[in-house]
């Protein structure tokens, strides 16, 4: 197991160096003048040009630029937005409520998403089947800001039942709506995955073993046909949370939430491009860790792949 | 060249795996003869009869024929201009003259809605059509080459793979469009982005399929009677993987018009003049408490492509998945 974590740990590193370059490089080296829109709707002055490429390295060879830049990150500068806060200080005061949001968000996909794939997959063709079916295909087609939008003018402003806009230190009743919202597409997606990784294995050989040995209904489903049908769907929370860190932007935007989506809603409404760039970098690399956390994960679930 | 190579590439596959001896493939060209694999239908073919007999397959295939002629001819449908504005009767509700009402602006909403296909489905379909063939090309290289061409092309699509997709384009967005952009700039700098991050989907998929098809007996065959790679791949490898990577495609094609639509709604996409969906849905959530109607019509019409797409995608793979039926 130690062996399987290493290397794994090994092969993030290159993908982790790639990642963040890729983005640096779209930033700040393809064509296009990377002080656009950072004095307001006009060019910037000379000066500030020459400051600005002299801060941020321009002046050198890109990869030097880069190396320059992630050693900086490393340290925890990341550079400054237009109002002259550092970026990493906002983001320490504001990570807490997306940590929130983001966690009562997993909490209901993990819930309701394997349950509802559950109950679906026990009872394929059967009328909970089809609800699950057709209730997950309408709620996968519209879009997060759109079911935030809609859910916010029907639960918020004609029913009033939760608060329209989040306060700033908000409780958890305030971010149920928003949490619910943002869970809502992953939901979908993983009570699908769940319904038919569940009604595969229930086909399996080692299932009908399992009821031929006379044991019960509830251990045959609950840990021979569970622990293996919850392979791919670990995998899926994974690579999900790429979508979710994309969407907590969409729906702290929406709900007006002091968080980091919000921070960075902000920073696209003001052409603010250092808070933006910054902000979404961390994303990227939280998003790494967390994927890297499912691959131990995954060797936790199936012996069989941390074993080779 | 003899018959061999000109032998439908599905049925000795099917023949070799239900252990009919090779030698009876080299009959035929069309058809097997003798019943030697039971159905001469390829699986293309076998799911198009699957498809035809579905109500779901209709629905969806004309919700996105409807889309597509509004995307290319929306005066069809409308005589009003999407930006001629009666401010005087900003946010008007729906009447029968006009049948959503009026945005802000006092634009007709019913008129931008039919304008705002265009975009949508412009990005969409580019898109989609863009990353099944990058995605398609390097996963049929990287498959069929293997070794160092292989390892190189994988982990490229690894990091590219890494980048959230709406992450990414934020980023990219942010940092290449300007809001002056004209609207075939906007268009391409978004189709641009989503295909630089959206390709290692189509890859995988097309890199697998490739690499199931290889060891094969009619693949092995056909090299040995001196096809080129080129045939081998287009003729014997490709229609085996073609399935998957346009079922995942056409959902895929779902997904890029509401990523679209949410850079729209960011204010990163496409802006004022350009009439879209997203940016509708963002002018409308500003005015909720006094005027729901200028977010709910746009809503729909985007939810309604999106949901097209997807619907179309899950009954082409039903009908491709022999499991299923």
């Amino acid at each position: 197991m130690g062996k399987y974590i290493l290397r794994r740990l090994l092969q993030m590193i290159p993908v982790a160096l790639g990642a963040t370059f890729l983005i640096y490089a779209m930033v700040f080296s393809l064509p296009g003048d990377p002080t656009t829109g950072k004095c307001g709707e006009r060019n910037c002055p000379p000066e500030f040009v020459k400051a600005f490429n002299e801060k941020y390295n321009l002046d050198d060879p890109l990869l030097v630029q880069y190396g320059k830049y992630m050693g900086n990150v490393v340290q925890g500068d990341l550079g400054e937005a237009q109002s002259g806060l550092p970026v990493s200080e906002e983001l320490s005061e504001r990570y807490v409520v997306t940590f929130k949001l983001g966690g009562m968000a997993l909490l209901f996909e993990g819930v309701i998403g394997i349950l509802a794939g559950i109950l679906a997959g026990l009872r394929k063709g059967g009328f909970l089947d089809a609800l699950v079916l057709v209730s997950t295909l309408f709620v996968i087609s519209i879009p997060v800001f759109v079911i935030g939008n809609v859910s916010q003018l029907i639960f918020g402003v004609e029913f009033g039942w939760f608060p329209v806009t989040v306060p700033f230190d908000p409780s958890l009743y305030d971010l149920l709506l928003p949490a619910l919202v943002l869970a809502s597409a992953s939901v979908a997606y993983l009570a699908r995955l769940m319904r038919s990784s569940m009604s595969e294995n229930l086909r399996s050989d080692y299932v009908r073993t399992a009821n031929a040995k006379g044991l019960q209904r509830s251990r045959v489903v609950g840990v021979h046909t569970l622990r293996n049908s919850m392979i791919p769907v670990v995998t899926f929370l994974g690579y999900d949370f790429g979508a979710l860190l994309g969407g907590a932007i969409i729906t702290e935007g929406i709900f007006n939430i002091y968080g980091v989506g919000g921070y960075i809603f902000q920073g696209i409404a003001d052409q603010d491009g250092i808070a933006v760039v910054s902000a979404v970098t961390v994303l990227v690399v939280i998003y790494l860790l967390m994927n890297l956390l499912v691959d131990v994960l995954y060797g936790v679930l199936d012996p069989r792949i941390s074993h080779d | 060249m003899t018959d061999f190579a000109h032998h439908n590439p599905d049925s000795p596959g099917v023949a070799a795996e239900t252990g009919v001896p090779l030698g009876s493939l080299s009959t035929g060209t069309a058809e097997p003869e003798g019943g030697a694999a039971a159905p001469a239908r390829s699986p293309g073919a076998e799911a198009w009869r699957e498809l035809r007999r579905k109500p779901m397959f209709w629905i969806s295939a004309s919700v996105i024929l409807l889309f597509i002629v509004m995307a290319v001819w929306p005066s069809l449908f409308t005589n009003t201009d999407p930006r001629f504005a009666l401010l005087s009767e900003s946010q008007a509700r729906p009447t029968g003259d006009v049948w959503f009402g009026r945005d802000l602006q006092g634009h007709d909403l019913y008129t931008r809605c039919i304008y705002g296909a265009r975009a949508s489905i412009l990005v969409g379909v580019l898109t989609a059509t863009l990353t099944a063939l990058v995605g398609g090309f390097l996963g049929l290289v990287a498959g069929y080459i293997g070794g160092v061409t292989d390892t190189l092309i994988s982990r490229l699509a690894e990091v590219f793979f890494a980048i959230p997709l709406l992450l990414g384009a934020i980023i990219f967005l942010f940092s290449f469009s300007s809001p002056e952009d004209g609207f075939f700039k906007t268009v391409i700098s978004i189709v641009a982005i989503l295909v630089i991050l959206g390709w290692p989907s189509v890859f995988r998929l097309m890199r697998s399929a490739v690499l199931q098809t290889k060891p094969n007996d009619y693949v092995q065959a056909a090299r040995a009677l001196g096809a080129s790679p080129l045939r081998i791949c287009f003729r014997h490898i490709l229609p085996n993987a073609l399935g998957p990577v346009i079922v995942v495609s056409t959902i895929n094609l779902g997904v890029y018009i509401a990523s679209e639509a949410a850079l729209s709604f960011l204010g990163i996409g496409l802006q004022d003049p350009t009439v879209s969906w997203g940016q509708m849905i963002d002018e409308g959530s500003e005015q909720i408490r006094n005027a729901p109607h200028t977010l709910l019509f746009p809503a729909g019409f985007l939810s309604a492509a999106v949901l097209g797409f997807i619907m179309l995608g899950d009954t082409i793979r039903d009908a491709f998945d022999p499991k299923s039926r």
